[in-house]
């Protein structure tokens, strides 16, 4: 397992390197420019002096390589001056990655953007889980009632509804027509200012996170309940049910103990491979409910040909998902005795 | 007892409702602002766009604003310079500002012709990438005649000398915190990027790029018990109506910049009664442009160049006319734009005095007259309806950016051209590669390579030299030049060049009008230019919001000190 685990890691080195290559190498062959978004009245000559401020007169190779420098060498000792707080030589010479609508370093505007993302899209993720088990596991034992038939609709309508609608629907419902004195009333765009220092500015917290996240969590909850459900079944009709059941168990043991714990192993996995999307961000509903998140600054990086920013936002999801991938598998191997890697 | 408690109570109550706009600083409590583009920098020079130049309007100042009416109203300047007061010198080559006396920065420092020297000095620095750099052309020096006196010299004669530091795009920013920002530098500075000090009724408190910006106010502003509020919290992100949706139906902000929504959308969240919208007209014209040149792609280097000859078709004034004539621009209003438009048929619609009347037929749709017009022409309909001549077809590709506002108006255009038998075809083009300079894109609105294309322009401040300028024979883009160049139509006419030729020349601002009107007259009667739309600005304010004065000229948020509830 260790040694299977070392390999994985040293293979992820050249893949991440491709895939910064081919991050880079596209988005630099897109058409697009960064001064696309300015005012008319801005005349070309200016428009070329501000594309060699940022940096767009040098060849291609060149500015690959000052980017590789910098997120992997320059990056990292930034952080670990800021953990431990002492300084390396030059620090003040070490060229960060700039986002070119901002001029300010990504990775600090990336910081800035992850505690809402993962407080909105992370607490969708887990109240999706906490729907879907439930969903699931009934569907699976009560197989074609009433029930399964509901939970089949939910996530049904979980999966084909779009975000952008159930977003509008719950603004219009809980911000528009419920009067904006009701206890049931709901902020519409979440305040990313806000802080938490009492019990009513938590309760606010939770009131501007309700709409969000339940818009996510029925997306999440959809999907995880369906493969929850066929994970069960799949699994009752197995021998070791039949026998359990025989030696005189409890309904509520085997079904609860032996069917689900071996029926959760795949999901934990799907789970696993989920957790990337967190990071990710909800682009559309992050956008709808002004949550500004990782998933808008991506949007509003790609709006305005930002492209140090898109870079480095999209190999930092390269490398989630790789990294993910990885501890899905270790995470089948560490839960199912019978695999085994090496 | 009970009546003179009932008196005592009257007359608080009435001293409190007579003056509430005069209550002291900071009386008004907080006031929420949503921008649907969320601002990304508070330095203007730095920025990409309105957005930041408008919220950064809260906290730094330039010498003089515009206001409504596009009329110059000194802020950090104790007057107007002009000729009768000395100001301007004669030759028209310099100009001097004198500044308000007893100016502080939000800081405590004094305000001093120093920091509008190091202002013009930053912009100008040939490695700092400053966007307002056109404000400064020409400027040859710009120098500290004492603390509260500014000269700014020019290489050539300026009539219209207000260029630099008139209007937010080109404030006063302080030179104690920028000083070690200047040229490659600029970018580096984050801290003073995101958070300059300035001499506004506001200062910035917290900055988080691309989301939300809070300021409070500054309590050393130099007018009395201004500003009104005590803070603001400046929001962006999301899109135009469901910023407009907060102010004019939840009533979770005050005020929403730059609403384009579908007018019926926009008039139906106007009925929960919470807001109103408000418009105002600057020099924005939606219009299409005329492609004299053959953007044929068989001419390989010589496509859509004067040396790849002349349009097939579009080289036919007849053509153009019919082209113009055929459109409703009633309609394309109605549809796309609601109060956020006007028709015209003027591509200098503003200010008032530079309007020209003298085009105003093509207000009417004439179908039959544009078919009359292509019949005497030769332009024979065949079999298919399609209008031909000499084997030549009337074929438009017609291209603009993607939007869904140009779409739509795009469609309804094509049909119109339809009932005249010309047949068109559309094309969008993503807005950051149409407008973009990327030289290897055959995609981009110089290059031009389609026979009418649509976009709006205008121009900064009131005075249109520079935009009447676009129009000259060497404005025209082509590979010598790199593609730069704003004479899309490839219009040229030495009556024209004369023209603007004399207008630098002319100070009177009686005789530039007559001057603009007619170079304006000479595009629209060449039919090198179709203008359609007078594009205002749209955006909303909550009903117990007062002071608001809608303004094209300048950022909208010019007079904040001003607002109240």
């Amino acid at each position: 397992m260790f040694r299977y685990t070392i390999r994985r890691l040293l293979f992820a080195i050249p893949t991440l390197i491709v895939i910064s290559f081919i991050i880079f190498a596209l988005l630099d062959l897109a058409p697009g420019d960064p001064t696309a978004s300015l005012p008319l009245t801005i005349d070309a000559e200016t428009r070329a002096m501000i594309r060699l401020s940022l940096g767009l007169g040098e060849p291609f190779h060149i500015r690959y390589l000052a980017w590789l420098n910098q997120f992997f060498i320059n990056e990292p000792l930034n952080i670990v001056e800021q953990w431990f707080g002492f300084e390396f030589s030059g620090s003040a010479e070490r060229l960060r990655i700039r986002s070119w609508s901002t001029r300010s370093p990504v990775v600090d505007l990336i910081i800035e953007r992850t505690p809402q993302t993962l407080w909105v899209v992370g607490m969708s993720y887990v109240v999706g889980i906490l729907i879907a088990i439930p969903i699931g596991v009934i569907s699976a034992y009560r197989q074609y009632s009433w029930f399964d038939q509901a939970g089949t609709l939910f996530s049904m309508l979980g999966f084909s509804v779009p975000t952008f609608f159930t977003g509008l629907l719950l603004i219009v419902i809980f911000s528009t027509i419920v009067p904006s004195d009701s206890w049931l009333w709901l902020p519409s765009i979440y305040d990313t200012t806000h802080r938490v220092v009492d019990w009513d500015s938590f309760v606010y917290q939770v009131r501007q996170m309700i709409m969000p996240v339940m818009v996510l969590a029925l997306f999440n909850a959809a999907q995880i309940s369906r493969f929850m459900r066929s994970s069960m079944l799949d699994n009752l009709t197995q021998d070791y049910v039949r026998t359990a059941r025989s030696k005189g168990m409890k309904e509520r043991v085997v079904v609860m103990v032996h069917v689900l714990r071996n029926s959760l192993i795949p999901v934990v996995t799907v789970i696993a491979l989920g957790v990337p999307q967190i990071f990710g961000g909800a682009i559309i509903t992050e956008q709808i409910f002004r949550v500004n998140g990782l998933g808008a600054l991506l949007i509003v990086g790609i709006e305005a040909a930002d492209i140090p920013l898109v870079q480095t936002l999209t190999f930092i999801f390269a490398v989630l998902i790789v990294g993910f991938n990885l501890i899905a598998d270790l995470l089948y191997g560490i839960l199912d005795p019978r695999i085994r890697y090496d | 007892m009970l009546s003179i408690k009932k008196l005592i109570l009257s007359v608080v109550a009435t001293a409190f409702l007579a003056t509430p706009a005069l209550a002291g600083r900071g009386s008004d409590g907080q006031l929420n602002i949503i921008y649907w583009q969320a601002p990304s920098i508070q330095n203007p020079y730095l920025s990409g766009g309105t957005k930041d130049i408008e919220s950064s309007s809260l906290v730094l100042e330039p010498l003089a604003y515009y206001d409504e009416n596009g009329n110059m109203v000194p802020a950090l300047a104790a007057e107007i310079p002009t000729i009768e007061n000395g100001g301007v010198s004669a030759d028209l080559n310099s100009i001097t500002w004198k500044l308000k006396s007893g100016v502080v920065w939000s800081d405590g420092s004094a305000f001093t012709s120093a920091d509008v020297v190091f202002s013009g000095d930053y912009c100008m620095h040939p490695e700092g990438g400053c966007n307002a750099a056109p404000f400064f052309n020409d400027v040859t020096s710009i120098e500290a005649l004492d603390d509260l006196t500014v000269k700014i010299t020019f290489g050539v004669a300026k009539p219209y000398p207000y260029g630099p530091f008139v209007g937010t795009t080109a404030p006063i920013i302080q030179k104690a915190q920028f000083e070690n920002c200047m040229g490659a530098k600029a970018p580096e500075c984050t801290t003073e990027n995101f958070g300059p000090i300035g001499t506004g009724p506001f200062k910035v408190t917290e900055f988080k790029a691309n989301d939300v910006v809070l300021y409070a106010m500054n309590e050393r502003f130099r007018e009395e018990g201004k500003p009104h509020f005590s803070n603001i919290v400046f929001k962006g992100g999301g899109d135009a109506a469901s910023a407009a949706r907060s102010v004019l139906e939840t009533g979770e902000f005050d005020y929403a910049w730059n609403l384009q929504v579908e007018p019926e959308i926009l008039a139906k969240m106007v009925e929960a009664g919470k807001g109103t919208i408000v418009t105002a007209f600057g020099t924005s014209v939606e219009r299409l442009m005329v492609q004299f040149t053959n953007p044929d792609a068989a001419l390989g280097d010589k496509r859509g160049t004067v040396e790849g000859g002349p349009h097939p078709y579009l080289a036919d004034a007849a053509v153009r006319k019919a082209l113009s004539l055929a459109i409703d621009r009633q309609i394309l209003v109605d549809a796309g734009y609601g109060a956020a438009g006007q028709v015209t048929c003027n591509v200098l619609p503003a200010p008032a005095i530079f309007a020209s009347t003298a085009n105003d037929s093509c207000k009417v749709q004439d179908i039959a007259q544009a078919n009359k017009l292509l019949d005497d022409a030769g332009w024979v309909r065949g079999s298919d309806g399609i209008r031909a001549k000499g084997g030549v077809r009337l074929s438009i590709l017609y291209q603009t950016s993607t939007n869904s506002v140009r779409q739509g108006t795009q469609a309804l255009i094509k049909q119109m051209w339809g009932e005249i038998g010309i047949e068109t075809e559309l094309k969008n083009i993503s807005a950051s590669v149409f407008f973009g300079g990327d030289q290897s894109s055959p995609d981009t609105f110089q290059k031009f390579f389609s026979d009418i294309e649509m976009y709006t322009n205008n121009f900064d401040g009131t005075d249109p030299e520079s935009y009447m300028g676009s129009w000259a024979c060497k404005a025209i883009p082509s590979p010598a030049n790199q593609w730069i160049g704003n004479n899309m139509p490839r219009f040229c006419d030495p009556a024209y060049d004369a023209l603007l030729a004399e207008m630098s020349q002319t100070a009177a601002i009686e005789d530039r009008a007559r001057l603009a009107m007619a170079m304006n007259d000479m595009l629209m009667q060449a039919g090198a230019i179709i203008p359609l739309i007078h594009r205002g600005g749209v955006s909303a304010h909550a009903n117990t919001l007062k002071g608001v004065r809608m303004n094209e000229w300048d950022s909208e948020l010019w007079n904040v000190k001003d607002w109240h509830r």
